[in-house]
């Protein structure tokens, strides 16, 4: 039984059509990538499962209910860190909590110590790294009740190193927290190295290109980046992706 | 503050030099005294007059803080109101723009009109004058608010009295505290223009009183303490400011760092 359903999406802007009959479905604690090309649609579909845009047609469906048009269904994490300026850290990683009714203020200082922050509970976002924001950004949407996690490429911004190891620290509190998550990302590795399924976008209209098992065993560490599987199966989806994306 | 010595001491020495340029050109060119007198006769018939003319001085902060808070707290009333009822915004905010156009000072005279010389027609003239800035700047404020803390809001399931307190309502701060520094120097302008109309009263009447008698000292004694408590109200804003918008006001002494 599916755990999140996407039912024939399509969404257009006036003439322009973006989304073109997207059908995908999540199971509960699962990690799937999203892989699309810049300016597919990415972040228009996340916005229609959050609730928050209303599609030209098709559904959403979280545990048996439509959430279409719904907000407040999924934890959300949007494209930059989005963090409150006027809120410390902690104040931060409680909104999702708050705006759903209760704050749960020793987990939050617990999951802000795991992620190596506990001298920044009280720091205003203006003093942390761009890498610090996202571990925070993301803690916020752990903690919020939601069942169901959107993060809409939340490692974009940041140099390969501390990237791989925000997408290691990523992996072990989802190990940890068994919650589902549906990751935005445009990066083929990144794509690889996280998820159980990757759903391939195709560029305007995006439709579903291919869907992919990803069997590397877990736990997952770094080595698996440099292994042969890994570099047969990111060259795979490379000319798949190519395939489809017009030189401009 | 050592870092106000740091940044103030130019401007400081320039007017130190524009005041010993003034002394002696008064001296040299033998000006007189109801023409023009120098720095150091103000400042004697200042020091010297003050328990003759202090009451005016407290008779004009009253208005000013009175009128302020008035004017202040409209302006929020109305901004918030415009902001939370988008056809009362649609409809009034082009007349609000419009109405600004209006110089207070020609209103002035009928407001007299209307309501004689008592303490209200003044407090109208600086309400009105604060008012302005601040509604419009504070609305500016709550509507430009950051587009993907927005969707994270609406997301995570905001309400509209979420949404408006958790985020509109302090993502506007700094632009209401604009508008606050605005007319916490407009209001002593207003202060002092609504006390010529007519008044017993305060610096307004006091600099009349001055120059029908030809008393340019007493004129310029006026205008420097305007000055100064125009400065000193500016500051205090500046300073709640700071005490209020912590997340920022460290922000912007590191400029180059990366945000
Ligand atoms: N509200 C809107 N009105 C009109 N066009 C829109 C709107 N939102 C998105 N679009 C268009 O939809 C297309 C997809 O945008 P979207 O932001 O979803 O892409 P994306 O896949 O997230 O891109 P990126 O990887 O760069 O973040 C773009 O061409 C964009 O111009
Ligand atoms: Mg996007």
């Amino acid at each position: 039984m599916a755990h999140l359903d996407v039912k024939n999406i399509s969404q257009s802007f006036g003439e322009q059509e973006v989304l073109e009959e997207i059908n995908f479905s999540i199971d509960q604690g699962e990690f799937v990538s999203i892989l699309g090309p810049s300016g597919s649609g990415k972040s228009t579909l996340f916005r229609i499962i959050g609730g928050i845009e209303t599609p030209t047609s098709g559904d959403i469906v979280l545990n048996n209910e439509s959430i279409k048009n719904q907000p407040g269904s999924v934890s959300y994490t949007p494209q930059s860190p989005s963090l409150f300026p006027w809120r410390s850290v902690l104040d931060n990683v409680l909104l999702g909590q708050e705006i759903q009714g209760k704050r749960d203020r020793d987990t939050a200082l617990q999951m802000i110590d795991r992620a190596g922050l506990s001298d920044y509970a009280d720091a205003y976002p203006y003093e942390l790294s761009g890498g610090m924001k996202q571990r925070v950004s993301f803690i916020r949407s752990v903690l919020s009740p939601q069942p169901l996690i959107l993060l809409d490429e939340p490692f974009s911004a940041l140099d390969e190193f501390t990237r791989t190891d925000m997408q290691q620290w990523l992996l072990s509190m989802w190990e940890e927290h068994k919650r589902s998550i549906v990751f935005v990302t445009h990066n083929i590795e990144e794509a690889l190295f996280l998820s159980d399924r990757i759903i391939i976008l195709s560029n305007s209209p995006a439709n579903i290109q291919r869907e992919m098992s990803v069997s590397f065993e877990r736990p997952r560490n770094e080595d698996l980046l440099l292994s042969h599987d890994f570099l047969e199966f990111k060259k795979e989806i490379y000319k798949e992706m190519r395939a489809s994306h017009l030189p401009s | 503050m050592l870092n106000l010595i740091r940044q103030g001491w130019r401007p400081l020495a320039v007017l130190i030099l524009l005041f010993i340029i003034w002394e002696l050109s008064v001296v040299v060119f033998d000006v007189p005294k109801w023409f023009l007198p120098a720095p150091s006769d103000i400042f004697t018939v200042g020091i010297n007059e003050w328990t003759e003319y202090n009451q005016h001085v407290f008779a004009t902060i009253e208005l000013i803080i009175i009128g302020f808070i008035v004017g202040s707290l409209s302006g929020i009333l109305v901004a918030t109101l415009l902001h939370l009822i988008p056809v009362l915004r649609q409809s009034m905010y082009p007349l609000i723009i419009l109405s600004q156009n209006i110089p207070i000072i020609v209103l002035a005279p009928l407001l007299v009109g209307w309501f004689g010389f008592g303490m209200l027609p003044k407090l109208i003239v600086i309400t009105l004058v604060c008012f302005f800035p601040i509604a419009i700047s504070l609305l500016g404020g709550l509507q430009q608010t950051d587009r993907d803390l927005r969707h994270y809001m609406l997301m995570a399931g905001a309400t509209k009295r979420q949404m408006f307190w958790k985020l509109e309502w302090p993502s506007a701060l700094p632009s209401l505290f604009s508008g606050l520094k605005i007319s916490a120097t407009y209001s002593v302008m207003g202060a002092v223009i609504s006390e010529w109309l007519g008044a017993n009263k305060g610096l307004g009447v006091y600099m009349t009183l001055a120059s029908s008698s030809f008393r340019a000292d007493r004129v310029f004694v006026a205008i420097f303490i305007i000055v100064f408590i125009s400065l000193l109200f500016f500051m205090l804003i500046v300073w709640l400011e700071k005490r209020v918008i912590r997340w920022q006001a460290s922000e912007k002494r590191n400029t180059n760092g990366s945000s």
